[in-house]
């Protein structure tokens, strides 16, 4: 675990809403907190090389560019072959996350999850064939869950 | 869908999206430096950016945390939901601070939803506090390994 000290806790506080939209928006941060833009920028950066921080940047309403079919696309995959092939589904341009899973039998048999964002329903079932096909016999069953409804939306936040 | 898609972003707006998929740039004017690389003035970029957030076309803009890497926890969990008591039940599950995300999907197990609490102990004290005011059971699904994770998507 990176340590991060109480500065760093309150610079995740003023940043995990966004960034502001001003020419110099690492010093209106640091203003904030009472330290110079340098600062906030170096610890950013730190954050960045522990992996605290995935990345900065923009996050596209998927409904908003198109992407209006998401599946939710899982696979019972050889527990010996998973992470072998989990990292070849997870590469694959229209996933956007790739996760190995506890399976819950028997209700539930499934142990790779990989996401799909597509126009529409009939391309993410194309996509998914093409996962279908690189797993090939590894594989001994899938289903895709399609999203009907967000009923919540609010972030990961950590308290302020 | 329930969700309202906002007004389509034009060609620019597609630039500047893409362009901020990448890693924004740590440096004293670091909008500047973006709007350098699309051959746009830095003010055209912040006005598109702005009215991108306002419209939903972008639901954030700025660092994305991984919450576990602070010390938090953060599970996937799903539960079958009798269709008659799905609006209770989403309603119930909703309140609960630590439910993050919820969306419903088709299939027995028709809610899913991610758990983020403060301390990995959370979960669990979460979870069954989950089951007992629903009354259902719920499933946890804990990353156990991820594969690539980029949320990047083409505008």
């Amino acid at each position: 675990m990176p340590e991060l000290d109480a500065l760093d806790r309150r610079l995740i506080v003023a940043t995990q809403g966004g960034l502001p939209r001003v020419p110099r928006p690492y010093d209106v941060i640091g203003a904030g907190l009472g330290i110079a833009g340098d600062e906030v920028i170096a610890r950013l950066r730190h954050m960045l090389d522990t992996g605290v921080i995935r990345r900065i940047g923009a996050v596209p309403n998927h409904y908003a560019i198109g992407y209006t079919a998401n599946g939710m696309s899982v696979w019972d995959v050889a527990d010996e072959r998973i992470d072998e092939l989990g990292a070849t589904v997870g590469a694959l341009a229209f996933v956007t996350h790739c996760y190995r899973r506890p399976r819950r039998l028997p209700d539930w048999p499934y142990n790779l999850f990989a996401m799909v964002h597509s126009q529409n329903r009939g391309e993410v079932t194309a996509r998914v064939a093409e996962i279908a096909t690189l797993l090939g016999d590894a594989c001994r069953g899938h289903d895709i869950l399609y999203s009907t409804a967000i009923l919540k939306k609010t972030g990961l936040r950590i308290a302020g | 869908m329930s969700e309202a898609v906002p007004a389509a972003p034009d060609e620019t707006d597609r630039r500047i999206i893409n362009a901020l998929q990448g890693d924004f740039p740590l440096v004293a004017e670091p909008y500047r430096e973006v709007a350098a690389g699309l051959g746009l003035a830095e003010a055209e970029v912040l006005r598109r950016l702005d009215a991108m957030l306002d419209r939903k076309v972008l639901t954030r803009f700025g660092p994305m945390f991984q919450i576990e890497r602070t010390g938090g926890a953060f599970v996937l969990a799903a539960m079958r939901v009798p269709e008659v008591d799905f609006e209770r039940v989403a309603a119930q599950v909703n309140a609960f601070p630590e439910v993050a995300h919820n969306y419903r999907r088709e299939h027995a197990l028709n809610m899913w939803f991610v758990l983020a609490t403060a301390t990995p102990e959370g979960i669990a004290v979460t979870t069954a506090a989950i089951e007992e005011v629903t009354g259902l059971r719920v499933f946890s699904f804990p990353k156990e390994r991820e594969y690539f994770v980029e949320m990047k998507l083409r505008a």
